[in-house]
């Protein structure tokens, strides 16, 4: 999806045949993203999106694993039928070890030749995306990135995956007709994380790669981790205190943090103050930021712009805060308090904490 | 091995862009120096174009210039606190083609004009500032930029930096801007939809309107709003004296605000989408004001030479006339083979004065000085002519002519009769 | 050495507004900037030269006044510039961008062998970072996306290893030329141009390429014909039909606002009190 966005949207279309060859293609895939033994929670949520679009379809939704033999395989088939899989395509293979370009769109490219899904869904991790881009020019097929909601257009069966476009200030809807699968990929923590269901099963269907390692020319020489205890984890976080601009200063925002302190919370943020140096960069939700879905999110001085709009709006519940009644963010908030934030929040954190204070006594 | 040119222009705004235009049309290898991402990125202006001083040099520029609206109707407004009095000249006249005033947007009109020097053959660099003239002795042979290997040298060096040039000052030519000299104006661009504008102001297709305003708007500075109808925007501002900015510590920013919540305006701009603010300065200084403009290897153009002729709003003109003048002055020597030195720059001046742009200033040359000295012209006047207007048209039972006294005691117990009639006076003697 | 880096010339998104009514962007005045991304890859490009010497030239595909951003890159230090433009190109998605793209590559190769190919991260219109892996596919270039610094380049063995940005750590990937490499953002800072590359960007004779030109005989590759993608609907996001519950109270006290607020969340949320107090505790 690149230039097509500049296209008027096609009017009128006509009845749509597929090609009687690519009508095979049947089921919907999710490709299972793991790296160091632990599965991406965002191959959950798509096992949980996927899950809806393989009932509207009638079809089966299958995991994709690869990785070095052992048992480590098995371990997130078993999962990935407990978040909602039918079955899984397994491709074990000691040169799919540690991630690599060449060996990971070998493999996903056969077995989408061997076993034709008709949609196929990554992660819109780095991971996903370098694999992504390169398994669809392979295999000459359509791939819309960042996709923020996915369905199945009625009228033809095909996926309509829908994604920003300029900046944020629009949403585009993109079908792949003729081609297939249709491939895309969504952002991590964009769709829920479905329930786990400890009781389902499901089958495997193992599948050979014919590659040695001396075929493959990108050697991995090391895995550097990244020091996880000092970055922020706010996409998993249950609770986000998140300030704006409106909080005029790195002093004030001082606030944010004592309210997050109460409450046991992380501190977001809005792109301004991101870019005024109040906090990191990790820090940021919204469109070039993170996505995020805690149970409840505070928003202080925080206009609501769409682009960090689309980062938090799934919230179970949004709290905002803001002196201009006007603010747009008072549109999707569930509860709003117009006023000035920096004698709210004191009061906000005061009542929180005696509030928390007895609840914790009564426990 | 540093570069030689002609001719180095600093700056492309109306009166570098003419300059660099009529130097390349003529043959001379140009090259032209903008600090801006690109021509017009920076410039501020309200903006109305007079045509005349473009069509000399571009004769068809209507054919494929980004022109807004062409100027139908002008209105001046004086208000007071939550009033207007207005007079309104519209007239079918300014319907028939040549038009003559246009409203453009200057970002779009300054990047056109440029494509227009490119294809005239000249060089055109952007974001590279001058930050030294480079000299010889008295004479300047070329400018220092602020990039690495910056010196490029020249036969002369045009000066169209704008108002504040710092490199006139850096380099002795004129003095430090005095804050009297020098308004401040600030505006912003509102978009709506054509249709907005057009329903709003009574006009279609490519009509336009202008609306000047002076009165309690401007708190009692010396200065003046305004608001212009563009294609699908409309360009509100309003400008005062630096000195009086200074003087009364209203923040220009806070005064175009209250502008824009005054009764008479509010109305035009709602609905309206901000787009766009920006400050900028305008040389009102007038001829008194005017620096040398030429040199040994130097020639100032437009509003770095304080052309602007303030009690009318021009300014564009005035900078295209100039920038014209000095490259054609410079093409007349140098086909003579005659040295670019001051004293046959002089022809610069000389031609100069026999235009609109020396004559107009000439004339005006008091009135900067008539209102500094006369601020009710700003303060009482307007308050006095609304009261009187409302007086007349309240209809209350009381008789005209009771009214028309009531208006006359008015004006003479906030300004004596004598100082009244030497207010008149003084604008006659300003404007004649 | 020869490396061609990619760029695409952009429509600056802080700028870009939604008209109000027909919901239709607005791009009159938006001002067009080479995408922000793909000036970490021509910087690391540039440094690469700096020390091995060598050629570096970009590439883009684009409607002509794309020649601006070209100019841009030329006056950072790029040795030549190809434009490619076609009318035949219009509409062309991430698969037809890099079947063209790699159409030109090939033919830029004629004049002299490419090492490095380098593209962006990811463009911010069309914000797919799909076209860098196509073009790596289509010319069978080792990719290294999401790089963070290029630890070495023996040019003789032909060998480069980067690291690259994964999820959750940095690979370190030693791999051979030719590669494609997508930059990481805020990892270079791009250089201030000299003033005699100013003169040069702006004299330099562009190479203009139509679709003959970049090698292009099969015309259902590209534009709306080569692209699997429609795109079937553009809107603005709807406003949620629901409008925040306003807390306010009749003192106005922060703190009566503070409690009131309390109540509220609690009785509405019962979980939330007990997720909030498991924490907290
Ligand atoms: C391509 C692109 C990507 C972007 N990506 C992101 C992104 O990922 N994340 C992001 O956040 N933004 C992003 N933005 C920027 C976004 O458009 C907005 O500019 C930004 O979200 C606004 O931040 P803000 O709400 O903090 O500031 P503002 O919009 O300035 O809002 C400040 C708010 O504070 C209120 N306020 C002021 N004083 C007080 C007070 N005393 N008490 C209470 N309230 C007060 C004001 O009423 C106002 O509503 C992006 C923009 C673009 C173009
Ligand atoms: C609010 C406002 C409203 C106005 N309304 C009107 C109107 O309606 N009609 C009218 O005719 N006039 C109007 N004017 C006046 C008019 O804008 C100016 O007279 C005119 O722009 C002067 O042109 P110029 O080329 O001399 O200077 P500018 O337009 O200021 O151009 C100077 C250029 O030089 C560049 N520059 C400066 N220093 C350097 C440097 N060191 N190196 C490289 N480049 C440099 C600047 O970036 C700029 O592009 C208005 C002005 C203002 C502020
Ligand atoms: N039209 C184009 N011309 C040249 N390079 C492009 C073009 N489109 C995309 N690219 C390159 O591919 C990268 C990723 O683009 P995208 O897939 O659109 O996010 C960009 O950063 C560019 O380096």
């Amino acid at each position: 999806m690149n230039a097509t966005t500049e296209q008027p949207a096609k009017k009128g279309r006509k009845k749509f045949e597929l090609d009687p060859a690519l009508a095979a293609y049947k089921g919907v895939w999710v490709f299972i993203e793991h790296e160091r033994g632990e599965v991406h929670t965002v191959s959950w949520e798509l096992l949980g999106e996927g899950r809806k679009l393989a009932d509207q379809l009638g079809v089966e939704l299958a995991g994709v694993v690869m990785g070095a033999p052992g048992e480590e395989t098995r371990r997130f088939c078993d999962e990935a039928y407990k978040y909602g899989a039918d079955l899984c395509y397994v491709v074990e293979d000691p040169v799919l070890e540690n991630y690599r370009n060449e060996s990971f769109t070998k493999s996903l490219t056969d077995l989408v030749n061997t076993f034709q899904p008709e949609i196929l869904l990554l992660g819109a991790t780095t991971l996903g995306r370098d694999l992504a881009g390169s398994v669809a020019t392979t295999l000459k097929t359509g791939l819309t990135a960042d996709c923020t909601e996915l369905a199945i257009d009625p009228e033809n069966r095909s996926l309509a995956a829908t994604r920003p476009t300029f900046g944020g200030s629009l949403l585009c809807t993109i079908v792949t007709l003729n081609y297939r699968p249709q491939m895309a990929t969504v952002r991590p923590r964009v769709m829920a994380m479905p329930d786990k269901d400890d009781s389902r099963s499901g089958r495997i269907i193992e599948h050979k790669l014919n590659m040695i390692e001396t075929d493959i020319i990108t050697k991995v020489l090391e895995f550097i981790p990244d020091n996880r205890a000092d970055k922020p984890q706010l996409p998993f976080a249950d609770i986000i205190v998140a300030g704006g601009r409106g909080m005029k200063n790195p002093d004030n925002f001082k606030l944010i943090w004592d309210l997050a302190a109460v409450l046991g919370a992380e501190v977001g943020a809005t792109r301004p103050v991101v870019q005024s140096g109040w906090v990191e960069l990790e820090r940021q939700v919204g469109q070039s930021g993170k996505t995020v879905r805690p149970k409840l999110y505070i928003a202080v001085g925080i206009s609501g712009a769409i682009q960090h709009r689309v980062g938090m709006e799934s919230s179970d519940v949004i709290i905002a805060i803001n002196n201009d009644p006007h603010a747009p963010i008072f549109d999707f908030a569930t509860y709003g308090i117009v006023g000035n934030a920096m004698t709210i929040l004191p009061a906000l954190t005061e009542a929180f904490r005696q509030h928390l204070a007895t609840v914790r006594k009564a426990v | 091995m540093a570069e030689h040119f002609d001719a180095i222009v600093i700056g492309a705004g109306p009166s570098g862009n003419a300059a660099a235009y009529t130097m390349a049309k003529g043959g001379l290898k140009v090259l032209q120096l903008e600090r801006g991402e690109y021509p017009g990125s920076k410039n501020v202006q309200g903006a109305i174009l007079y045509s005349d001083a473009l069509e000399r040099m571009i004769p068809d520029f209507r054919e494929d210039a980004p022109l807004e609206r062409h100027i139908i109707e002008q209105r001046m407004w004086i208000l007071d606190d939550n009033s207007h009095i207005a007079s309104h000249y519209r007239s079918e006249e300014f319907n028939k083609q040549p038009y003559n005033r246009y409203t453009i947007l200057r970002a779009q009109f300054d990047k056109w004009f440029s494509t227009k020097v490119q294809e005239a053959g000249a060089l055109v660099i952007n974001e590279t500032t001058v930050t030294d003239l480079l000299m010889d002795k008295n004479r300047v042979i070329g400018v220092r930029t602020d990039r690495v290997d910056g010196e490029i040298y020249a036969d002369v060096v045009v000066l169209a930096d704008g108002v504040n040039s710092l490199l006139a000052k850096k380099a002795g030519f004129h003095a430090e801007l005095q804050p009297k000299d020098v308004a401040l104006a600030v505006k912003e661009i509102h978009f709506m939809p054509t249709e907005t504008v057009e329903s709003r102001f009574n006009i279609s297709g490519d009509e336009g309107v202008v609306i000047e305003m002076a009165g309690k708007i401007t708190k009692g500075m010396m200065g003046t709003g305004f608001l212009y109808t563009n294609k699908e925007s409309l360009t509100v501002g309003v400008g005062c004296m630096l000195s009086d900015f200074k003087a009364s510590k209203v923040s220009p920013y806070t005064l175009l605000d209250e502008m824009k919540q005054h009764p008479s305006i509010k109305p035009l701009l709602a609905g309206g989408e901000m787009k766009e603010y920006t400050a900028h300065l305008i040389p009102e200084g007038g001829y008194e004001a005017m620096p040398q403009i030429y040199g040994d290897g130097w020639m100032i153009v437009g509003d770095s030479g304080m052309f602007v002729n303030a009690v009318h709003r021009e300014g564009s003109n005035l900078a295209m006339t100039t920038g014209r003048i000095a490259a054609e002055t410079v093409l007349t020597l140098k086909e003579a083979r005659k040295d670019l030195s001051a004293r046959n720059l002089s022809a610069y001046r000389a031609a100069l004065d026999e235009t609109f742009v020396m004559k107009d200033l000439k004339k005006y040359r008091r009135m900067p000085g008539v209102f500094h000295k006369n601020p009710q012209f700003f303060t009482d006047y307007p308050d006095l002519v609304s009261q009187a207007a409302r007086t007349m048209l309240t209809v209350d039972g009381i008789d005209k002519k009771t009214k028309e006294k009531q208006i006359r005691k008015e004006f003479s117990s906030r300004r004596s009769l004598v100082g009244l009639l030497g207010d008149a006076f003084k604008m006659w003697r300003a404007f004649e | 050495m020869h490396i061609v880096v990619c760029i695409k010339q952009v429509p600056d998104s802080a700028q870009i507004r939604v008209h109000p009514v027909t919901n239709t962007i607005m791009r009159q005045g938006v001002p067009a900037i080479v995408n922000p991304y793909d000036l970490f890859s021509l910087e690391e490009a540039l440094r690469l030269k700096d020390k091995y010497g060598g050629r570096v030239t970009v590439l883009t595909m684009g409607p002509p006044m794309a020649e601006a951003a070209l100019r841009k890159c030329l006056a950072y230090g790029a040795d030549e510039a190809v434009l490619v433009t076609d009318r035949a190109f219009a509409g062309s998605d991430t698969l037809a961008t890099s079947f063209a793209l790699a159409s030109a590559i090939r033919q830029i190769q004629n004049d002299m062998a490419v090492d490095l190919v380098f593209a962006g991260k990811q463009t911010i219109d069309g914000d797919t970072a799909q076209v860098g892996p196509g073009i790596a596919k289509r010319l069978d270039l080792q990719l290294l996306t999401y790089v963070s610094k290029i630890e070495s380049l023996d040019l003789e063995k032909r060998e480069i290893t980067v690291h690259r940005r994964a999820e959750g750590g940095v690979q370190v990937l030693k791999t051979k030329t030719p590669a494609l490499i997508t930059m990481l953002e805020g990892v270079n800072e791009m250089r201030f141009a000299t003033m005699p590359n100013m003169f040069r960007a702006a004299r330099y004779p562009l190479k203009v390429w139509d679709k003959d030109a970049a090698g292009i005989e099969d015309v259902t590759k590209i534009g709306l014909k080569g692209s699997p993608t429609i795109v079937s609907k553009v809107f603005a996001p709807t406003a949620k039909s629901q409008k925040a519950s306003m807390i306010e109270t009749e003192s106005g006290d922060p703190r009566d606002i503070a409690i009131t607020l309390l109540t509220k969340l609690f009785t509405q949320h019962p979980k939330l009190e007990k997720e909030i107090g498991k924490r907290a505790a």
